[in-house]
């Protein structure tokens, strides 16, 4: 079921939670709505759910226009952040109360709720826990749960609110991958909530970035990292270090630091990089004389996490390195050293800018 | 670890002094009045008892619970409902509001009412015209009753209610429910221990309620005593043993309902931990 949300908005007393938001969103598709809390990711979810109300504009689930339908009969799943489990029912009647609450009429018989229960707790893995309560199970638990009684009444789209905000982080990757499988499994729409940018990019077919009710971006993870649209999703999306100062004849200077820019007019201005776009060496080279000190060494995973401070710097860099060049530059606390940047990005411009690739000598 | 009160002889002076207060403000007074009301024997105790005046004053008390426990208990949880699941002009107001008769003196209220309804009352005159007496009559302490009692059972359910938050509401109406099925089957078996509370409060309050219903009641014998006036006419009338066979009879309902609200919960406990 394709989803097509046509400027909707929405404004809560003075404060403009959502400027008009055009989304399409295809049969199958699995999109994530990333930004930073209050930029209306999760008002965006609940005015799809039908639990809030949109000021003006229209929602479309497949051919049929929901704007004006009800919760009850936009056929929805929704899964929150904390569960929202009916804590006074076991575990099968959580998963069967929508079955159960239907009208008499169109009400399944008690053995084909049972079999459609337990289906679901097989999916789910928890057969064996039909008659425990919410509260003696662990926040995984109840979170698959809460996904069983979801998808119970088979519903068109299904819609999550920070699914995995309050779970530790192993068991949050566990049931990540988990869902992305159910997700290929089922083939169902989703959209989900996070501000974890890990998680967006996972999981997610499409990533919509938000912030301050806007959309920033909506493409696919591999092209949200590499060519952002804006500051704000360069930024949002990972480690930032920036780079201000003066340039003039394509070089900028910034107290007794220069890096060539070419390209680049004269004036004042700010460059970022990534910490993987900073390389470390014992010499400056022709293009890049910026020196700074060593304040932290993190040796922990693939690479090695290295905190700068210079003089020139207004707050420190940040530079992920091998472990070979690590070793190689025999790298300690307080070590002198020189960044040589791979690249530099401009966000000033109307189109966001990359100096790629800086030779290196 | 160390404890305020841990070592063995300030323990025992604590649990000591506890049990010597509660023995004596609350069992010593309970024992008394039925040693009181049996003072000249179980004879005289049911002759008392079966004292046309008593009779109907228990009937009256009986009648003013029967209606005001529950009119409060749907007034109460409809207010709570609001107060918690809405956001509208003037809420907070409105649980302010709801502690009037809580802040205002039970005489006080009695006194508004008769203001309101009695022969010269603002509405007096038009009552008067239509043939409705409202004071002086079990209308007008059915509703003094109402109102001296009217916050116990939303008291009870605001606070629990707003700790609980919407979110299982939501999550039912997700899954189709109706809003009366949203409300049996997902509200009301989480608020039930509360609301069950609040009832009792509100049942033994309009039992005993004295200050209010002695303004408005006229004291009628026989007519519009409640069991607290009749308490109250006897005494005065050196009836010693009658006034404390009706008290008797409070302290009797009063136990009646904490033994229900006891087994009430005791019950509660047990199917919880047997699943």
């Amino acid at each position: 079921m394709s989803i097509r949300i046509s400027q909707i908005d929405k404004t809560y007393g003075k404060t403009r939670a959502l400027e008009p938001i055009d989304l399409d969103i295809h049969d199958g598709e699995l999109i994530g709505l990333l930004g930073p809390s209050g930029s209306g990711k999760t008002t965006l979810l609940r005015i799809v759910a039908g639990l809030e109300q949109a000021d003006g504009g229209s929602i479309h689930f497949g051919e049929r226009d929901v704007t004006h339908v009800h919760v009850r009969d936009r056929r929805i799943g929704f899964v929150f952040q904390h569960y929202a489990l009916f804590r006074h029912m076991s575990v099968f009647d959580n998963v069967a109360f929508g079955l159960t609450a239907m009208p008499r009429s169109q009400r399944p018989s008690t053995g084909e709720i049972r079999t459609r229960v337990m289906q679901l707790l097989e999916m789910v893995r928890l057969q064996d826990f039909a008659e425990r309560f919410p509260a003696q199970l662990s926040g995984g638990q109840q979170q698959r749960v809460s996904l069983a009684r979801a998808l119970a009444l088979k519903p068109d789209v299904l819609l999550l609110d920070e699914p995995f905000g309050a779970l530790d982080a192993k068991v949050r990757q566990e049931l990540r991958r988990w869902l992305r499988h159910l997700h290929e499994e089922l083939n169902f729409t989703s959209l989900f909530v996070t501000h974890d940018q890990e998680e967006a990019l996972e999981l997610s077919d499409r990533v919509v970035v938000m912030s301050n009710g806007r959309v920033e971006q909506i493409a696919t993870p591999d092209t949200l990292y590499r060519q952002p649209a804006n500051r704000f999703v360069f930024e949002f999306l990972g480690d930032v270090n920036r780079l201000e100062g003066d340039i003039e004849n394509q070089v900028l200077t910034c107290g007794n630091a220069r890096v060539a820019v070419p390209g680049v007019e004269n004036g004042r201005r700010e460059l970022l990089l990534r910490p993987h776009e900073v390389r470390l060496d014992e010499q400056p080279s022709a293009r890049a004389h910026l020196p700074v000190s060593v304040t932290a060494v993190v040796p922990v995973g693939a690479e090695v996490r290295i905190e700068l401070e210079a003089d020139w710097l207004g707050e420190p860099w940040l530079a992920t390195i091998s472990h070979a060049d690590f070793e190689r530059l025999a790298i300690t606390r307080g070590k002198r050293l020189f960044a040589q940047p791979s690249r530099l990005h401009r966000f000033d411009t109307p189109r966001p800018q990359t100096l790629a690739p800086l030779s290196v000598s | 670890m160390i404890r305020i009160g841990d070592a063995p002889r300030v323990r025992r002076l604590l649990i000591g002094v506890a049990l010597a207060l509660t023995v004596l403000f609350l069992l010593l007074p309970l024992v008394a009045i039925f040693a009181q009301a049996l003072m000249s024997g179980i004879d005289v105790y049911w002759q008392n008892l079966s004292n046309a005046y008593t009779l109907s004053a228990i009937g009256l008390t009986l009648l003013v619970a029967v209606i005001t426990v529950p009119v409060n208990l749907v007034f109460g949880v409809f207010l709570a409902w609001l107060v918690t699941r809405f956001e509208f002009p003037g809420r907070r107001l409105l649980q302010t509001l709801i502690d009037i008769p809580f802040a205002v003196s039970p005489v006080v209220a009695g006194l508004v009412y008769l203001l309101l309804y009695g022969r010269n009352g603002w509405l007096g005159g038009w009552l008067d015209a239509h043939d409705i007496q409202i004071m002086f009559a079990w209308p007008g302490i059915v509703l003094v009753t109402l109102f001296v009692t009217c916050p116990f059972v939303a008291r009870e359910l605001i606070p629990l209610m707003q700790a609980q938050g919407s979110r299982e509401e939501e999550a039912a109406v997700t899954l189709g429910a109706s809003g009366w099925t949203i409300f049996r089957r997902v509200t009301l078996p989480n608020i039930r221990h509360a609301l069950l509370y609040g009832v009792i409060l509100t049942n033994a309050r309009a039992v005993g309620e004295f200050g209010a219903v002695s303004v408005v009641a006229g004291a009628i014998r026989g007519e519009t005593n409640t069991l607290p006036l009749q308490v109250e006419q006897l005494y005065q009338d050196y009836n010693t043993v009658g006034a404390f066979t009706s008290a008797s009879l409070l302290a009797l309902l009063a136990l009646l309902t904490l033994a229900a609200k006891a087994a009430l919960e005791w019950r509660a406990a047990r199917r919880e931990t047997a699943t």
